[in-house]
């Protein structure tokens, strides 16, 4: 009885959640697509990824000794931005890229604006337009699978239509990024995420619903657009971050609209080699205006 | 020298650094540092023109009309840009290719016309000469540094000189537009630290007082409110 009458402080009801909760979801979401990606590209993939995450939680680790600030490694979040950074990559990415890739989220991205849940764009994803505009040469050279010799290969959206069956497309036999290749895996991650409620499926739902609605209406390939590309990877791991996309339902489906749009019309008419990131780094930068749009009114409120 | 006369030739340098302290002058900071020799030639151009169009808006402070200085200065200003351009073109013509249009845009650089409102129209010449001069030489040394990073971590070498372009590749972004925002912010906030460690305040006759468009400003009320309660 003494228990249930101790006077406290809200909140008095705690959900078991906790960021390293969530994260580790993430991680173990992720996990199928980054096996694949090892398994596809070899031990390359596996240095790439272990490089990005190792990176990523030091530099973490070193800026918080720095200035003296509690140590946030253990919340798995930059073990999350590395792990996302290298499955965005090409496995022809020499490791001390990936390195400065890993420093830039961390860092420049993050803890600049104040670390987790203050980054004004998700850190990955940033991170990997700063080594593409730096990097241009390096980071559009892909593998093809698992035959190392073969030098470059264009990933599905740069081939000419129709050389890669639908099959070896949605599975991931085919040439691209590290975790972008299997639709099917990252599918399988995003319903995981979605059944243990870490995210709302109507960000990706959006978003690859836009994209393949443009695309049949301008008459291109729509299954090369929705599983070809980093589409399924930035959807449903990079645009679902909670502290970049709009908190309310309404706000998530413009931000899921806006993004497939903008990633329609980069594909179709910019000259740029991935939609997806600038796309949803766009979207990123709005998402104070969507919420600020959208919000619930308390009831009875007169405007 | 007096020291009141020294201390308007230092004023420039870091106190009231016009790029870094001031953040004036950003358009032809970001623009133009893409490698350390531009920034050179930006900022001495800058400078032969700022001493220059300080020394006669001074001696003609007296006799321009309040209501018609800023066109008047602006003239003045111009005038000596023109100057400065024939020469650069006659001969450093290799300069003249890199700075190109931001050349003749030195006639808008605001570091010109906010010491022109806020000095030269309000002192005697030698002064004038000297709070040109520091300033001048401030924002070379910005100038000059900025374009040196940028240089060296986005082509591999300081002065045209290759430093470490032959073992590893640079960052192509430190010359595109996000680079030049990167360093430029790192680099302010640095002197904001260092002028913090040192104990130093932002300079006072910033702000209201002598805020150039005081008479329209719409918030000029607000703003005296805020100059109050400090």
């Amino acid at each position: 009885m003494k228990d249930v009458l101790t006077v406290s402080s809200s909140p008095h009801l705690r959900h078991p959640d906790s960021t390293a909760s969530i994260m580790g979801d993430v991680i173990l979401a992720l996990s199928p697509a980054a096996i694949f990606g090892c398994v596809l590209f070899g031990l390359k993939a596996v240095l790439l990824i272990l490089t990005c995450v190792v990176s990523a939680v030091l530099a973490e680790y070193v800026w918080n000794k720095l200035l003296k600030k509690p140590n946030s490694i253990g919340d798995l979040s930059a073990v999350v931005t590395g792990l996302l950074l290298a499955m965005n990559l090409s496995s022809a990415v020499p490791l001390w890229m990936a390195a400065i890739g890993s420093v830039v989220a961390i860092i420049v991205v993050k803890q600049m604006f104040g670390g987790l849940g203050f980054n004004f764009v998700n850190p990955a994803m940033a991170a990997r337009i700063v080594l593409l505009v730096s990097f241009p040469a390096a980071m559009t050279v892909f593998y093809e699978p698992v035959r190392y010799d073969a030098v470059t290969s264009a990933t599905p959206l740069v081939n000419a239509a129709g050389e890669i069956s639908f099959k070896e497309l949605f599975f991931g036999m085919h040439g691209g990024c590290l975790g972008e290749t299997s639709a099917f895996l990252l599918l399988i991650g995003g319903v995981y995420l979605v059944i243990r409620r870490v995210i709302k499926p109507i960000i990706p739902l959006c978003f690859i619903g836009t994209v393949a609605l443009l695309s049949l209406i301008s008459g291109g390939n729509v299954i090369t657009q929705v599983f070809g590309g980093g589409l399924m990877l930035g959807a449903i791991f990079m645009a679902t971050d909670y502290t970049t996309s709009p908190t309310t339902n309404k706000g998530k489906i413009i931000f899921g609209i806006g993004c497939g749009i903008l990633t329609f019309v980069i594909r179709e008419f910019a000259a740029l080699t991935e939609g997806v990131s600038y796309a949803i780094l766009l979207m990123n930068i709005l998402v104070p205006y969507i919420n600020k749009a959208t919000m619930h009114k308390p009831f009875g409120v007169k405007k | 020298m007096k020291k009141g006369y020294l201390s308007y030739l230092t004023n420039g340098f870091i106190k009231e650094n016009p790029v870094l302290r001031l953040v004036l002058g950003t358009c032809p900071t970001l623009a133009v540092t893409t490698a350390a020799i531009n920034g050179i030639g930006m900022g001495v151009s800058a400078t032969i023109v700022l001493v220059c169009s300080n020394i006669v808006i001074s001696l003609l402070r007296n006799v321009i009309p309040d209501k018609v200085r800023i066109p008047a200065f602006i003239t003045v200003i111009a005038g000596f840009v023109s100057v400065v351009q024939m020469l650069v073109k006659a001969f450093l013509p290799s300069i003249d290719t890199a700075l190109g249009i931001y050349l003749p845009l030195i006639v808008v650089n605001c570091i010109i016309l906010a010491r022109a409102e806020m000095f030269a129209s309000k002192n005697s010449v030698v002064p004038s000469i000297l709070d040109g001069l520091g300033m001048g030489i401030g924002f070379t040394a910005v100038l000059t540094l900025m374009g040196a990073i940028r240089e060296l971590l986005g082509a591999g070498t300081v002065f045209g000189l290759s430093v470490t372009s032959q073992f590893i590749s640079p960052m192509i972004v430190f010359l595109l537009p996000p680079g030049g925002f990167f360093v430029f912010g790192i680099l302010v906030a640095a002197s904001n630290a260092i002028a913090k460690k040192n104990g130093k305040k932002i300079v006072e006759h910033l702000g209201c007082e002598n805020c150039p468009s005081k008479a329209m400003c719409q918030n000029a009320s607000k703003c005296e409110e805020v100059t109050a309660d400090e």
